[in-house]
């Protein structure tokens, strides 16, 4: 196995992959959209509790390849407990993370570090950014029609 | 397991491997395995030699130069078209339309022969149909008022033919159908199906894209009205493909695209048109992607469609045994008559995940749902994995493919 596809699927991600945390409806959920990747059909629900500003609670539902159903999982993990303001700075970090010219991580995004290695499959990043995407239209009270990847 | 692959009179496939330069390369370190010849087929030598001539020593307009190397320009290009004629055996050279693609000849015929459909017409389709033979329907069904129909299909992707012979009727102008699915593999029972279709007073167009590399087809045998297909996945060019009509319909048919080459007069109080092909074939063509096509149809006619079809159905016989035994594998597509493509899903490993993991093993396939989402939704899954064959595959790249599948098998178990 190549050392890019290891970087890949590391033990994390292929984990969370195939055991998603905090998957599962979220009755009275204040925030939700839907993300959907035409190219490959990956589509999932994003939803979130929002009390005073803070993201009391995070819960995914839907269907997809390992890297963006992993992706999904650790958004989850990492946005209990955050600030509205704070999980807007995580996505910024993210998307740095995956598409920015460094190849040094940025700061403050802890486990999520292990998704570093899409960068080196261009065709994947998609499939990382899945849920980020939702999370931002939810936020933004964009959650009537599904976000498109494309 | 399959038995040889090649008996002493079947041609050599390492030797038609040699013809095509692409073969040689390596994929991160691996030897290229192309499975994915239903997106794309590579091109032989001789194709690329074409366009590279055409260009290096003919290159001009066609149709209206006096010069010499326009004269040749027009002599190779409707030689090449007179080549598309004798492989698909339409009577006529002037039966054949050059296009983009067939996607672009299905939006020709919707947007032309579809002038003359009015509200409440039916057009019929199968649900096993590529988007670009669904699409262009309904955004004609939107301009018309006409309606869609959608015959079935059973649980192993082949069409209900009852089911489809039921929705045919008076109010059916137009069917449109895969002859070959880019998605199951499926082959349809055209012939039988353009019959029905006649029989209700329906005009018939195949979608021949899948087709035309596995199949030998004659157009006139199968008696359908419109053929569409596209030179790339017939070991020529990208930018080129094929339009066949009956004359009698192409005649009395309205323009398409207005430009050059499809006028006879313009004048500004109305122009008139030229006669056939030409009527559809406005503004300078992809004259060296049409040469080329002649050059890749040569190629495959020097091998032979039987020979190729032989080679092609030893490999998905031998594939399907070792899909067959390959724990975990859900094959997508199992009809009777079914083209060299092997469609499934692994348990557990999603299909985006395999073709990233055999990618690293320079096997390429195609994921995802292959521009058949509705496909892809009568299996209930959101994706496959998707093999095709084409003349140069061997058994060993199967053997390479099931190797890499079960590496992803073993990282995801």
């Amino acid at each position: 196995m190549n050392a890019d596809l290891r970087d890949l699927y590391q033990e994390v991600i292929v984990d969370h992959g195939r055991r998603p945390r905090n998957f599962g409806p979220l009755p009275g959920a204040s925030h939700q959209a839907e993300g959907f990747n035409p190219l490959c059909g990956d589509r999932l629900t994003l939803r979130l509790q929002v009390v005073d500003g803070m993201i009391a609670e995070a819960r995914f539902e839907g269907a997809g390849c390992a890297i963006s159903m992993a992706s999904a999982s650790l958004l989850t993990e990492a946005l209990q407990g955050r600030s509205v303001a704070e999980a807007q700075a995580l996505f910024a970090a993210f998307h740095a993370l995956l598409t920015g010219p460094d190849d040094v991580p940025p700061a403050g995004l802890g486990k999520l570090a292990v998704l570093a290695g899409v960068r080196a499959f261009p065709t994947r990043i998609k499939c990382a950014t899945l849920a980020w995407h939702a999370l931002q239209a939810a936020l933004q009270g964009r959650g009537s029609g599904p976000v498109n990847t494309e | 397991m399959a038995t040889l692959l090649h008996d002493a009179a079947t041609p050599d496939p390492g030797r038609w491997r040699r013809d095509f330069p692409i073969l040689q390369r390596e994929v991160h370190g691996w030897p290229l395995v192309y499975l994915d010849n239903a997106a794309t087929s590579q091109k032989p030598a001789a194709v690329i030699a074409a366009e590279e001539q055409y260009y290096g020593r003919r290159n001009a307009n066609i149709h209206r130069g006096v010069h010499t190397l326009s004269q040749e320009a027009t002599t190779a290009f409707e030689g090449a078209r007179e080549r598309v004629r004798a492989f698909v055996n339409a009577a006529a050279a002037e039966e054949i339309v050059f296009t983009r693609g067939t996607t672009e000849a299905i939006n020709l015929v919707a947007g032309s022969y579809g002038q003359g459909l009015r509200a409440g017409d039916e057009i019929v389709l199968s649900a096993m149909e590529h988007h670009s033979n669904i699409v262009p329907w309904q955004l004609l069904c939107q301009r018309s008022g006409a309606v869609l129909r959608v015959a079935p299909i059973d649980a192993a992707g082949q069409l209900i033919v009852e089911r489809y012979a039921e929705l045919l009727g008076p109010r059916t102008r137009l069917v449109a159908l895969a002859h070959m699915s880019n998605a199951l593999g499926t082959i349809n029972p055209v012939r039988e199906l353009v019959a029905l279709a006649h029989r209700a007073g329906a005009v018939v167009l195949l979608d021949g894209a899948q087709a035309v590399a596995h199949l030998a087809v004659d157009v006139r045998d199968l008696d359908c009205d419109f053929y569409a297909f596209s030179g790339h996945k017939l070991y020529g060019p990208t930018g080129i493909g094929v339009l066949y009509g009956k004359r009698e319909l192409l005649a009395a048919m309205p323009p398409w695209q207005g430009g050059g080459d499809m006028i006879r007069e313009v004048r500004f109080s109305g122009s008139t048109w030229n006669e056939l092909p030409f009527k559809f074939e406005a503004g300078t063509p992809n004259i060296a992607g049409a040469i080329a096509l002649g050059a890749a149809i040569d190629y495959v006619e020097a091998i032979g469609l039987a020979a190729i079809a032989a080679h092609e159905g030893e490999l998905l016989a031998y594939a399907t045994a070792r899909a067959r035994d390959f724990a975990g594998l859900t094959p997508i597509g199992t009809a009777a008559a079914k083209g060299a493509i092997l469609s499934f899903t692994l348990a557990g490993i999603h299909p985006h995940d395999i073709g990233t993991v055999l990618d690293s093993r320079g096997v390429a396939v195609r994921t995802g749902h292959h521009c058949a989402m509705p496909v892809m939704e009568h299996f209930g899954v959101p994706a496959t994995v998707r093999a095709s064959f084409a003349l140069y595959n061997t058994r060993a790249e199967v053997d390479a493919l099931f190797a890499a599948l079960a590496v992803a098998r073993e990282m995801f178990a």
